[in-house]
């Protein structure tokens, strides 16, 4: 008898053992060091952030996407990065036309995707930004987003005991400053690399591609690829795609940078991976869907004087080749990337 | 109990050190008086009366020359800020052994280009001193901001805030200043010293004189360059130190 309970209690242990080695949270969201090693394809181009002075642990990247998650960032504690940069919409704002800030706030810009940015050379649309490692400067002191100060929130990370722990663990002392707050996100996002869609499937001899999404891939190469161009579907210039400016923005893009006339209206091109899901589109969002895009681009009509000559080759566009362009572009989807759960909120245990 | 007597033995000795070093020394002016800030009242080329409120600015890459020859190089950036009296003494350390005549010494004013595209910094250069531009990427290099009466701005404030590491609006400027008829001399470990002169009147002159009714607010690259050229010239050597 005394035997046989020992036995059940020894069973009983195993069962609760296996259970929790195989429990998904615990595996889901710990970071190891395979987990921030930098993979990049061959098609790709090489890096221009090369984490060189800012060393991939699992430690730092954890931080990061804690940082990430959490409106300690914003004033009142009400708005987290990804408030704005929601991971299943590559890390835009579905349905958003213009980003939203505290005390329901409106800014002036669409929120951008946040992927393969480390081949990027500046950011935002405007390009005003020249290194991966300052741009969450932007969305914590813009008064339309987070309206926080950025002395404010070291104050409010050195007092929290959380944080306190988890810089410790990465950076192995107690100082917490702007310089490790700002490399722990740039870890976080710098490893947000789409490059698994079905389109580098079919690249790769993995997939296959439909007869549409073939004549599309087709019509898309002559016709879009001048400006969206190589395997990031961006040159990374910056265009004025003859919209009508917005007046209740106005919004002089790249112009405001430069301080020339001849670029005002110009906004850097984007890249076109994962853009199903990156709705609504254009810096301000105007387009609900791609058939307006590609109504545009179609059209011929430009606002405004200095407009981009090659959207002339876009001009009359006409429906079969619109659809076929539609359907290629959904073959950049990646769903690896959309779930990939290194960038899951760590908040939903 | 030895480990202990043998480190307090070493910590307790003076350390030896083979190099010298030398303190410069930022004194900010208007004009013949120290510049104090807030109460100080002032008059601009125009005759515009005027207070300062805060005043900083960039020095880097510090040469020493004997003749033309670059003799000492030190690549640290400093925010020399009037508010706070200790940052307005830079150290340079590990000065060259033996003898040494230093016959001029140059510095940028500003923060180079380098650094302006290099991500997040710590030190003099992390951004939570609030001399960085976030949504146009780039150091502050000069801030000086302060009350005049004639200015339109609200609360007749005025404000320059000069940066800007690209053409057509490059702000940074190499400072070079003559010591020849009284050198900085080192030897040794001994300590020697340069005391400079920052002209805040200069920077509101020559060759652009502010008129503050109607340019109060320089934040970005209209007007920053013309400003760059008047804050060219205002250092001067007050003194030179010399340990023999």
């Amino acid at each position: 008898m005394r035997t046989n309970h020992f036995y059940i209690l020894l069973a009983a242990l195993g069962i609760v053992f296996l259970l929790n080695s195989f429990s998904p949270e615990k595996d889901y969201f710990l970071i190891t060091k395979k987990d921030v090693e930098l993979k990049v394809i061959k098609e790709f181009p090489k890096p221009l952030y090369n984490f060189k002075n800012n060393a991939l642990t699992p430690e730092i990247f954890t931080l990061g996407r804690k940082l990430f998650y959490d409106p300690i960032l914003s004033k009142d504690s009400s708005i987290s990065c990804s408030s704005c940069h929601q991971r299943i919409a590559a890390f835009a704002h579905i349905d958003h036309p213009l980003s939203h800030g505290i005390n329901g706030l409106i800014g002036t810009r669409n929120v951008p995707a946040l992927q393969n940015l480390i081949f990027r050379d500046a950011f935002m649309w405007d390009g005003g930004v020249n290194n991966l490692e300052v741009q969450p400067l932007n969305p914590i002191t813009n008064q339309l987003e987070m309206d926080e100060k950025l002395d404010q929130v070291l104050v409010k990370l050195q007092r929290n005991p959380e944080y306190v722990k988890l810089f410790r663990l990465a950076y192995n002392d107690s100082i917490i400053n702007s310089e490790r707050l700002l490399k722990s996100l740039t870890q976080f996002t710098g490893l947000m690399i789409s490059s698994n869609s079905r389109y580098d499937k079919y690249k790769a001899g993995l997939d296959t591609l439909s007869e549409n999404e073939i004549s599309g891939m087709k019509i898309f190469g002559q016709r879009c690829a001048n400006c969206h161009s190589g395997e990031l579907f961006t040159d990374n210039s910056y265009r004025n795609d003859g919209l009508l400016p917005d007046t209740s923005i106005n919004d002089k893009g790249y112009g405001a940078i430069t301080g020339l006339s001849d670029d005002n209206y110009k906004f850097k091109v984007p890249s076109l991976r994962n853009v199903e899901v990156t709705y609504p589109y254009m810096h301000d969002g105007r387009f609900r869907n791609l058939n307006q895009v590609l109504d545009h681009y179609g059209s011929g009509k430009y606002f405004t004087a200095n407009f981009d000559q090659s959207l002339k080759k876009t001009t009359g566009l006409n429906a079969k080749e619109k659809s076929d362009i539609i359907a290629f572009l959904k073959t950049l989807t990646d769903k690896t990337f959309l779930y990939d759960r290194r960038f899951a909120d760590p908040n939903f245990r | 109990m030895a480990i202990p007597v043998i480190a307090i033995f070493f910590f307790g000795m003076r350390p030896v050190s083979r190099y010298a070093y030398a303190i410069i020394n930022f004194s900010n002016y208007a004009g013949d008086e120290m510049l104090r800030l807030d109460s100080a009242h002032y008059q601009n080329e125009l005759g515009q009366d005027f207070t300062v409120t805060n005043f900083k600015y960039y020095v880097g890459n510090l040469k020493l020359y004997s003749h033309d020859t670059v003799k000492y190089t030190w690549n640290q950036y400093f925010l020399i800020n009037e508010a706070d009296p200790k940052s307005r003494k830079v150290t340079l350390p590990m000065m060259p052994e033996g003898k040494e005549k230093y016959t001029s010494i140059s510095f940028t004013l500003g923060v180079d280009s380098a650094m302006n595209c290099s991500g997040a910094q710590s030190g003099a250069l992390d951004p939570v001193n609030a001399m960085f531009w976030m949504w146009n990427t780039g150091y502050i290099f000069v801030k000086l901001e302060g009350k005049a009466a004639a200015s339109k701005s609200p609360g007749h404030i005025f404000e320059y805030h000069i940066g800007g590491y690209r053409a057509p609006s490059n702000c940074i400027r190499t400072i070079m200043l003559d010591l020849t008829n009284n050198p900085l001399k080192s030897v040794g470990e001994e300590y020697c010293g340069i005391q400079i002169k920052t002209d805040i009147l200069e920077l509101l002159k020559t060759p652009m004189t502010i008129d503050f009714s109607k340019l109060s607010s320089v934040t970005d690259f209209h007007h920053a360059a013309e400003i760059a050229d008047n804050y060219t010239d205002m250092f001067t050597v007050l003194k030179v130190e010399n340990a023999y």
